[in-house]
């Protein structure tokens, strides 16, 4: 019944601005979080600057895939990753956005929207991604009058109505499961065919009140004050129709918060930054982990792998330098 | 009926109100009758209230005692504000239970209200010194979403450092009706003054924006 995510009220814990940091950590997810505790335990000088904590786990109900936990909460994973970070005492500047970086002659200077800036020997870029758009017509015009990118906040707002599911991924399949309770009819629209895992779609499978439209284009949202429908190309027949429905849930994956270190490190056609396989990016001492990079798999546990490898290798980096 | 915080949340929220400077004052707003969830939003007062001496609560009834809820502005039940250590009442107000995820917004307002600096940027206090025309803002949440506390808290705060600025959360399901009028399917939903809206958990820059356009 209550679902507790605060320790302080202080919108800044202990942060050194002084000092000259080993490496700094910039996003509060999966990666960042797990590169904060590898990096402490090996003695570095780490601080973590994140908007938020647990990232997207606070988008999703339940993980049934990270390995020691059959079901978790995304928020109960969240919580136990930060509690194990911050009983090593790795300070976290928290709901602070990192504006710009660039490059002084001892390493980098971290620029955030607070009246603060950094100084590091080091960094690690962990910013995640944020639900990626359709970029269809009546998109933002609907947005919150039907379209939704939050099925566990907005899900109640659609009782007893009919909602689109766009997506076939991981996140499209939780979603439907998340309507269950809600939804009188749910649909699924997705461009091409299921990507995700089989457990789910089983489970999908029992639902009675489920319609999938695979190899099925959204071209637009339609509606007057709030969305009617939408335009879809069936592409087996090359033939458009509408659908009509209440809501769309678009789950279509993420795109990588990179925008502030553009044209600082290189990144691919998808904005997301290209790292060797040490983690590091084109710019010798800032490595990047998590959902922002090029690793087309953006799962929690390869997050955290990654940021550990980033945490170790920014070790050998220093060490070597 | 049961208690509603069980023993480990009960420690979590004692423990989290240990650091409470100044005395408090709910004012909870409930009616006879047909009233979602105004018996749940009675027990968690009672017993938040209860886990430490610097806050007390008041009860008052929506329609026996309308006088006072006019000078609040209150017109919806269960409702309830929070007063400061003088008494006064700094536009800090929560429609429905705030319970889910909302908890976190409760705390930290009561917490904020008690008198713990919460370290806002100079510049933002300062764009919020300049508002000076009577603003009301309305943060529509549902008790499932983890991105509305921060919203609630943001509007909350401002209410708190200008006395021209009231902020209220409004628990979307409960009040469906006036959802509906406010056209919510997406939380959270920031009303200001009727007319300018806002969608997600804004930066306070986001919330400024809006206020200085008014």
């Amino acid at each position: 019944m209550f679902n507790f995510d605060i320790e302080t009220t202080k919108e800044t814990t202990e942060f050194d601005t002084v000092q000259l940091w080993d490496f700094l950590i910039i996003g509060g997810g999966p990666a960042g979080l797990n590169a904060g505790l590898y990096a402490k335990r090996k003695g570095l000088k780490v601080g973590i600057i994140a908007v938020d904590i647990g990232g997207q786990l606070h988008n999703t109900t339940d993980v049934d895939n990270y390995l020691g936990f059959s079901l978790v909460q995304g928020k109960e994973l969240s919580d136990s990753f930060l509690k194990h970070v911050t009983d090593l005492d790795v300070p976290i500047l928290k709901q602070t956005r990192v504006t710009a970086i660039s490059k002084f002659d001892a390493g980098f200077l971290v620029k955030t929207d607070k009246f603060q800036d950094f100084r590091t020997k080091t960094l690690l870029i962990s910013t995640g991604g944020q639900p990626r758009k359709l970029r269809i017509p009546g998109e933002k015009e609907f947005a919150n009058k039907g379209v939704s990118y939050c099925t566990i906040c907005d899900a109640p707002f659609f009782k007893d109505k009919h909602v689109i599911v766009a997506g076939g991924g991981n996140s499209a399949a939780e979603s439907v499961l998340d309507l269950v309770p809600w939804a009188k009819k749910i649909t699924v629209v997705h461009r091409s065919q299921w990507r995700a895992d089989k457990i789910l779609l089983d489970k999908l499978d029992k639902l009675d009140n489920l319609d999938i439209h695979l190899q099925t284009q959204i071209l637009e949202i339609i509606g007057d004050e709030k969305m009617t429908g939408l335009r879809v190309l069936d592409k087996t027949t090359n033939e458009e129709r509408v659908i009509s429905a209440d809501g769309l849930f678009i789950e279509i994956g993420t795109v990588p918060n990179s925008k502030f270190v553009e044209g600082f490190v290189k990144m691919n056609d998808n904005n997301e930054i290209l790292v060797d396989d040490q983690q590091m990016t084109s710019v010798e001492g800032v490595f990047a982990a998590g959902d922002i990079t090029l690793q087309p798999y953006k799962q929690i546990i390869i997050s955290a792998a990654e940021g550990a490898k980033a945490a170790l290798a920014a070790m050998t980096y220093l060490n070597h330098k | 009926m049961n208690k509603l915080l069980n023993e480990e949340v009960t420690n979590q929220v004692k423990e989290f109100l240990k650091p409470m400077k100044e005395a408090i004052t709910f004012v909870l707003f409930t009616k006879s009758g047909e009233c979602i969830t105004c018996e749940e939003t009675r027990a968690l007062l009672n017993e938040v209230s209860a886990l430490n001496d610097l806050i007390s609560l008041v009860e008052k009834d929506l329609e026996i005692n309308s006088d006072e809820a006019s000078l609040f502005d209150v017109t919806l039940a269960p409702s309830f504000i929070i007063l400061d250590k003088d008494g006064v009442y700094q536009g800090v107000k929560f429609n429905g239970i705030p319970a889910g995820h909302e908890i976190n917004s409760f705390l930290t307002a009561v917490l904020d209200m008690s008198g713990l600096d919460y370290q806002l940027d100079p510049a933002i206090i300062e764009r919020l010194s300049k508002i000076d025309k009577d603003v009301n803002i309305k943060v529509f949440v549902t008790l499932s979403c983890p991105h509305c506390p921060g919203a609630v808290s943001k509007a909350h705060r401002l209410a708190m450092l200008n006395s021209h600025v009231n902020a209220e959360m409004i628990e979307a399901q409960t009040f469906s009706a006036l959802s509906q009028k406010y056209n919510v399917s997406g939380v959270p939903k920031i009303v200001i003054n009727e007319t300018h809206e806002l969608t997600g958990n804004q930066p306070l820059e986001a919330f400024l924006d809006e206020l200085e356009r008014l």
